[in-house]
């Protein structure tokens, strides 16, 4: 008997050791990862949010070229999920100054300016933009000045993580204003709202105007002084530089009669005047050591090869303006490349009428396109470069990734804003100043004097911006300002899909909202048009 | 603990005996034909006796003892031993005394109470079978079973009564001898499932209903399939070897051009120029037929061999098992070395029952390019040779440039050939898995069995991927040599306690189960750099951490009582409560009920004077039932995770792995599906006509489906949320008979019948009728509501009056707005089979049988996506190289593509024969001690269908490129010593 007790005895034994272990393994963790808590208890773990605030608009995802941080159904390559990729698509391709020869869905309406609201380049362009307000909302969220308190920080460490926080709101500013360009109302959320079952509410141009107005000048405090930040990183000329290209632009967003040229003279003066000169050869702005040695580039988005890897950015603007001749690739550092994609129509290089221009930087091609999804014709246009200005080829694991870093924010532009703001009639500047900011840039462009001019209209100014900041995402802005956009007052081929150029409705001034985001977002009012 | 306690089992009480005497008996079937090979034990002890080709045994045994006689195929039979017996076996198949497994015990057939089916082996689909899923298809109404491709070991996707489930799994629960499976994949296995050897399988019992599957509260929604390995049978030992070789080639071949014709096509269809040039200048002077080079005839052979017996009073059952399986994909081949082990040793008077499982298997893969290589070959243009001096391995690749400035056109089609030889992708995968049962009959309490299961599955597989740095597919990266590894770790241990009573006074019998389990699952991937053909590493592809590990873990407490009353009514109610750490605390834990009624009509007086009904049960149920497989780990949690080495963020000079938040939803759970199930067993004529019926409905709450978020809300624009609801409702018919049975003729038939429709009823939070749905990534197939799951959303093509040609890009204004437009677009079918159907049929006289399988799909469309391709801007490629495409592009001359025409949504509906095979048994050759079977195989025989495609059948209903199912012919005998 007592043996046959002894089993029972033994099972109980054992269901007793396995009922205990149990129940708390119900709470499993992830390994490789950090709850919030312990990735914002040190500096560098802070640093390493403050990098993925960045690294929103210089990388498509955390793990690599094969992910995307956003799901936009209907594009299947996420490497067209990109930041500069998707805003070079909505200002350049949307233009005179581009073209693409793919026949991917949604891509030719660009530039034939059939732009609906199911279009996924422009919802990817949305919900791009959004993904980096988020991730600098949470890191806001967690940077207040009682979170710092609370985590128990010193006084240098506290202040280290305020100038990150300050950075975060610049680059939150800049995106909604990236928005407030394109969708005119968009959605409006931050760092006080909820992340999960919240509706953000939709904002007008106007209250989104004061918003980053306002955001950009509380930072100025806070940021970092002009050249005093590490590379990559924005700092007080970045912030002034934002202020006076929206203030250029100010009628456009808040309606005509509201311009704000003379603030545009106040902030373009404080970049100019912080240390900054023009790059001294034009062409090694777009190059591959652009990262060194420049004292014109205020505000850089980085790229690597081999640390940033990205197949937007300025990989796609060098690889895409290419075809697969070999010889053509590896002049220009991309012996795996050449995507055959991304050219000019006409009237581009046609602005460039004195070929002593050395900003004009084309390829082969011809000038009139009679079939758009032939690369050949149509202008190539060889302004970025994986070269480096002395002729090397930087390393690249695959001959396509380029480490040409993107000038986000570069002095030529504030010379520019400057220039416009005097010109309609801002106060603060005077016309001498503009004119000498007019030939600095001419005698860059010819090497010599040869090129300067006594005088410019408006119509001037426009093209020396087309000639100087081309394939740099401005056009379809500066179109807009000068009303040139929409209607039929300019055309260029293939401009509303007729090949020789038709006129638009000016309700195309403004980006429709991405169907996807109506659906997910009740209180938002469609733009009016669509 | 477990191994003192298995010491002291070792203390066996004596017994003691009954004076011997000699047994002579003979084993007769119903019929009165004798059985030779039935197995004869004596009970208790480890002898036996096996049947001769008369049906006749000899042997001694004490006075007391009980014969245990068993047969495949038949129920076992148990007499006491006299000077003379005879025994009659009868047919399992109509057995309504039949023991089947119902999950956490067993049950008669005849007390069913939930929709089940069974399938033993006599009923399984024969020749060469790789993975035990193909055993059962077309066996039971309801499962659809559709093997993933042609591949050597491929996978299958199993659908019981449609699908539940949009974002997490479909797949059923599988449960093997108790253990329950994963469904975790293995690197360097295409299929998890191919590491069990089919051969060492008795039977399949598949539950639908959630009055069967919601013991299994939140893994049932998708259904359970319980498979039983084979055990020892009590005897002196019996060896069975088994072998068979197969030989399986293409059937047919996509309908491209061939070189002539895409000569004259090029000539005469010329569409623009590549750099100036026109396009016939790239013509080459060879004929190749792509397919031809890249498929071969598949050889295989299988060998099994198993041993079972007493050893002592140990009754076991040992099999080992070789497989090696060619693909007709060249190069692709699988070897798979199995064992199985046994035991189930009886102690205490057979109080206390312990059962010892283990299997074992090595696969050893050589997986071929193979997507890359068929897709290759149907575009790869037929006028190039396969080889050509070149820098690619002398394999002719297209290339760019001019003069003798030539570079790899990159973006062109790869040489299939060179896609095939110059890659080499092996691996080596070991799986374990097992468990040890014990079944107690506590003394203290009659009928009380207390019941402990401790089960283990393990699996670790490695491979390694390398290309030269010279070939075409790898030039931009200079070759491969990547590594990959993974192992998964499951621990299962579950007790319960059972009470089997009958109470003959209030003419009531209790069958209760109450019990808790715990269910672990640790999986852990090994993470490593991309290496090139030179081994260098590719810089930026250093991963972060070594491995990446995940675990899971579930417990449980269930319970289940089955009452009946007066052997008529039967009331069964079941309930199990899971607690997963894949959700948050306030979410973690789930009840699942059932509740069931079953009527045993042909009890009740008014029936039992029909003579012709042998078998009426009405059956009533309803239960919840829950799906959790599927969602991620981990993802109710806000975690920041670092980004890889190559997607960094420069800051000053030192780049940063950027910490990110990952999209959460906190209150994620699992869906959970109600199910109502009404039906109906009946038998007729001695059960020599058989079969149910069932209706049921089933509504899936709660149901996952990922829904674009307002922008600002979470980190990703779309979020994985409990918000839909879905319906599935159908009818299954299945009827089984033996016509005939004489003594020399025997024919069996069986066939069922499955209707479902499926439907989505909800798919965000607040209705949204703006909300067209969640489009699929393919753009041609969209979830939303009021519609099936996976719909085709397509335009209605226009067709020209005349000629009855389509227009290209010439749609429908079906909204009548004047423009076409996304709002035209419209749900169009779906790939989803409305009707499946299942024929079974086997004739046998004397010892030759000739058996075979159908099956049928009716009402399934398939997205013929190569027909979409075939455009004439696909042909003419203006990067400077030619591809072929199928000849539909003869017909229809479209330009471009236009994938979003409704023309390519195509019938699918088909007939396929699966099996048909014939075997011979010779019976007793070699001095009678040795019984020889000898089969001849051939499956996948014919398809009737109107799919112009290679094959109808393709899960998902879109038809890319596919590895094709071959057609087989298999030889194999199968001797009994």
């Amino acid at each position: 008997m007592q043996r046959k007790l002894l089993f029972p005895r033994a099972l109980s034994g054992l269901l007793l050791v396995l009922l205990a272990s149990c129940t708390k393994n119900l709470n499993r963790e992830p390994a490789n990862t950090n709850t919030g808590n312990i990735q914002y208890s040190t500096v560098a773990g802070y640093k390493q949010v403050l990098a993925k605030v960045y690294g929103s608009y210089a990388l498509i995802s955390s793990q690599g070229t094969g992910a995307s941080d956003i799901n936009v159904t209907g594009i299947s390559d996420v490497g067209e999920t990109d930041f500069v990729r998707l805003l070079f698509n909505m200002e350049e391709l949307t233009t005179d100054n581009a073209i693409c020869a793919w026949d991917d869905p949604y891509l030719q309406p660009l530039h034939n300016l059939d732009l609906a609201s199911n279009n996924v380049y422009i919802a990817a362009m949305y919900d791009r933009s959004f993904f980096q307000i988020t991730v600098a909302n949470d890191f806001i969220r967690n940077s207040t000045d009682a979170m710092i308190a609370s985590r128990g920080f010193n006084a240098q460490q506290a202040d280290t993580i305020r100038q990150f926080r300050a950075e975060a709101r610049f680059l939150r500013a800049y995106q909604y204003y990236v928005l407030m360009d394109l969708f005119g109302n968009p959605a409006f959320v931050t760092e006080n709202d909820p992340v999960g079952a919240y509706i953000p509410k939709q904002i007008s141009s106007a209250n989104l105007f004061s918003y980053i107005e306002s955001e950009l000048k509380s930072v100025d405090s806070s940021i970092v002084a002009p050249h005093q930040n590490e590379y990559g990183r924005a700092d007080q000329a970045a912030e002034w530089a934002l202020l006076a290209r929206m203030y250029l632009n100010a009628d456009v967003y808040l309606g005509t009669g509201n311009d704000h040229y003379t603030d545009a003279i106040t902030y373009s003066s404080k970049v100019i005047n912080a240390g900054y000169s023009l790059m001294p050869t034009f062409k090694n702005l777009f190059m591959s050591d652009n990262n060194l040695n420049n004292p014109e580039v205020i505000l850089p988005i980085p790229y690597d090869a081999t640390a940033a890897q990205n197949y937007g950015g300025t990989t796609f603007l060098i690889c895409s303006a290419h075809g697969t001749d070999p010889t053509d690739d590896s002049t220009f550092g991309i012996p795996g490349g050449g995507w055959l994609g991304n050219r000019s129509t006409s009237p581009l290089p046609a602005v460039f009428a004195d070929p002593a221009d050395g900003r004009a930087l084309f390829g082969p091609g011809a000038s009139t396109i009679s079939s758009v999804l032939d690369f050949t014709e149509g202008v190539e246009v060889y302004k970025f470069s994986n070269k480096t200005s002395t002729g090397v080829t930087p390393y690249s694991p695959n001959g396509v990734l380029c480490s040409t870093d993107y000038p986000l924010f570069r002095l030529a532009e504030q010379y520019l804003i400057y220039i416009e703001a005097v010109a309609r009639g801002g106060s603060g500047g005077d016309a001498g100043t503009a004119l000498n900011y007019f030939n600095l840039l001419r005698q860059r462009a010819y090497g010599n004097t040869n090129g300067n001019v006594g005088s410019y209209s408006l119509t001037d100014i426009l093209n020396e911006r087309d000639k100087e900041l081309y394939w740099e995402c401005f056009r379809r802005t500066d179109l807009i300002r000068y009303g040139m956009f929409t209607g039929s007052t300019y055309i260029w081929p293939w401009k509303g899909g007729a090949q020789g150029g038709t006129g638009v409705d000016a309700h195309l001034n403004l980006l429709p909202l991405p169907a996807t985001e109506l659906n997910a977002n009740p209180s938002l009012v469609q733009n009016p048009g669509y | 603990m477990i191994a003192a306690s298995l010491l002291c089992l070792l203390y066996l009480p004596g017994w003691t005996q009954a004076p011997a005497l000699s047994v002579k008996g003979i084993v007769l079937t119903d019929k009165g034909v004798p059985v030779e090979g039935a197995s004869v034990s004596i009970s208790g002890s480890g002898r036996g006796a096996i049947t001769d080709g008369k049906g006749i045994f000899n042997l001694r045994a004490p006075g007391d003892a009980t014969l245990v006689i068993t047969y495949v195929g038949y129920d076992t039979a148990h007499v006491r031993a006299q000077a003379s017996v005879q025994v009659t076996l009868h047919p399992a198949s109509t057995s309504l005394n039949d023991v089947i497994v119902i999950g956490y015990g067993t049950a008669k057939r005849k007390d069913l109470t939930g929709a089940l089916a069974v399938v033993t082996e006599k009923d399984f689909q024969g020749g060469e079978i790789t993975t035990p899923e193909q055993l059962i298809a077309g066996k039971v109404a309801g499962v659809s079973i559709t093997s993933n491709g042609g591949s050597p070991g491929s996978g299958s996707v199993i659908r019981i009564r449609g699908v539940v489930s949009l974002s997490a799994s479909n797949d059923p629960l599988i449960v093997v001898d108790g253990l329950p499976f994963s469904g975790d994949g293995i690197p360097g296995a295409s299929n998890a499932l191919s590491l069990v050897n089919p051969n060492d399988i008795v039977s399949f019992t598949v539950l639908k209903d959630a009055a069967a599957t919601a013991i299994y509260g939140s893994r049932a929604s998708n259904g359970v399939i319980l498979i039983t390995s084979k055990k020892g049978q009590a005897g002196p030992t019996r060896f069975s070897f088994s072998s068979q070789v197969s030989a399986g080639h293409l059937i047919k071949e996509e309908n491209v051009m061939s070189a002539a014709q895409f000569r004259e096509f090029v000539d005469s269809n010329s569409i623009g120029t590549y750099n100036g040039q026109p396009f016939s200048a790239l013509l080459g002077n060879a004929n190749t037929d792509w397919q031809r080079q890249i498929f071969q005839t598949a050889v295989s052979s299988d060998n099994n061999l198993n041993a079972t017996g007493t050893i002592g009073s140990l009754p076991y059952r040992a099999s080992f098992g070789y497989l090696n399986q060619e693909g007709i994909v060249k190069t692709d081949n699988l070897q798979r070395y199995s064992g199985s082990l046994s035991l189930s040793p009886h102690f205490f008077k057979d109080a206390l029952k312990v059962e010892l499982n283990l299997h074992g298997a090595v696969l050893q893969s050589q997986f071929a390019n193979s997507g890359a290589a068929i897709g290759s070959a149907l575009y790869f243009d037929p006028t190039q040779p396969v080889h050509a001096e070149s820098g690619y391995g002398n394999f002719f690749e297209w290339q760019t440039g001019s003069g003798g400035n030539l570079t790899l056109n990159k973006l062109a089609p790869r040489n299939p050939v060179a896609l095939l030889d110059l890659y080499n992708n092996h691996a080596t995968v070991q799986r374990s898995f097992g468990n040890l049962t014990f079944d107690y009959s506590l003394p203290w309490v009659s009928g009380l069995h207390a019941n402990l299961n401790l089960g283990y599955d393990v699996a670790h597989g490695n491979g390694i991927v390398q290309v030269p740095a010279f070939a075409a597919q790898n030039f931009l990266d200079s070759g491969q040599n990547n590594i990959y590894k993974g192992s998964m770790q499951d621990v299962v241990s579950e007790f319960y306690l059972s009470y089997i009573k009958t109470f003959p006074a209030i003419r009531s019998d209790i069958n209760a189960v109450a019990g808790y389990g715990y269910y672990n699952n640790f999986t852990n991937n090994w993470n490593y750099p991309s290496i090139r053909a030179n081994g260098d590493t590719i810089p930026g592809s250093l991963p972060l951490y070594a491995t990446s590990p995940a675990e899971n873990t579930l417990i449980s407490w269930y319970g289940r009582l089955i009452y009946t009353f007066n052997g008529k009514y039967i009331l069964s109610g079941s309930i199990r409560s899971d607690g997963s750490s894949r959700f948050s605390p306030a979410n973690r834990w789930g009840t699942f009920p059932s509740v069931a009624l079953t009527w045993k009509m042909q009890q009740e007086k008014f029936l039992q004077s029909v003579s012709w009904l042998s078998n009426l049960n009405l059956r009533l149920s309803y239960g919840i039932t829950g799906n959790q497989d599927g969602i991620a780990d981990y993802s109710y949690m806000p975690v920041y995770g670092l980004s890889a080495n190559g997607s960094q963020y420069q800051f000053g000079d030192g780049n940063y792995n950027m910490a990110t938040a990952a999209a959460y939803d906190a209150n994620i759970k699992w869906e959970q599906t109600a199910t109502w199930n009404g039906g109906l067993d009946y038998g007729f004529l001695n059960n020599r006509i058989y079969g149910g019926i069932d209706l049921y409905y089933k509504k899936t709450s709660n149901l996952l489906n990922t829904v674009p978020v307002p922008a600002g809300s979470n980190f990703s624009n779309t979020l994985l949320v409990n918000v839909g609801n879905m319906t599935n409702q159908g009818v299954e018919f299945a009827i089984g008979a033996s016509p005939v049975r004489t003594r020399y003729w025997k024919w069996n038939v069986a066939f069922n019948i499955a209707y479902n429709a499926n439907k989505i009823t909800k798919l965000t939070s607040v209705n949204d009728t703006a909300y067209q749905g969640a489009l699929q990534g393919n753009n041609v197939q969209i979830n939303s509501v009021g519609y099936p799951a996976d719909a085709f959303y397509v335009y209605h093509q226009e067709y020209d009056k005349a000629n009855g040609k389509p227009i290209e890009g010439v749609y429908q204004d079906l909204n009548g707005d004047g423009i076409i437009n996304s709002e035209d677009l419209y749900r169009y079918k779906t790939p989803f089979p409305p009707y499946i159907l299942g024929f079974s049929t086997d004739v046998s006289c004397h010892r030759w049988t000739v058996s075979t399988v159908l099956r049928a799909n009716i009402g399934n469309y398939m997205y013929n996506g190569l027909s979409a391709a075939a455009t004439e801007s696909n042909v003419f490629n203006p990067l400077g190289y030619l591809a072929n495409t199928l000849k539909d592009v003869l017909a229809t001359h479209f330009v471009y593509s236009n994938p979003q025409s409704d023309m390519y949504v195509q019938n699918a509906s088909f007939l396929k024969m699966d099996n048909l095979g014939l075997s011979y048994n010779a019976g007793h050759v070699f001095r009678n001690d040795v019984n020889l079977r000898v089969n001849a195989n051939c499956q996948n025989v014919f398809t009737i269908t109107r799919y112009p495609g290679q094959d109808p059948e393709l899960y998902g209903g879109v038809d890319n490129s596919f590895y094709p199912r071959p057609r087989t012919y298999t030889l194999g005998f199968n001797l009994q010593f």
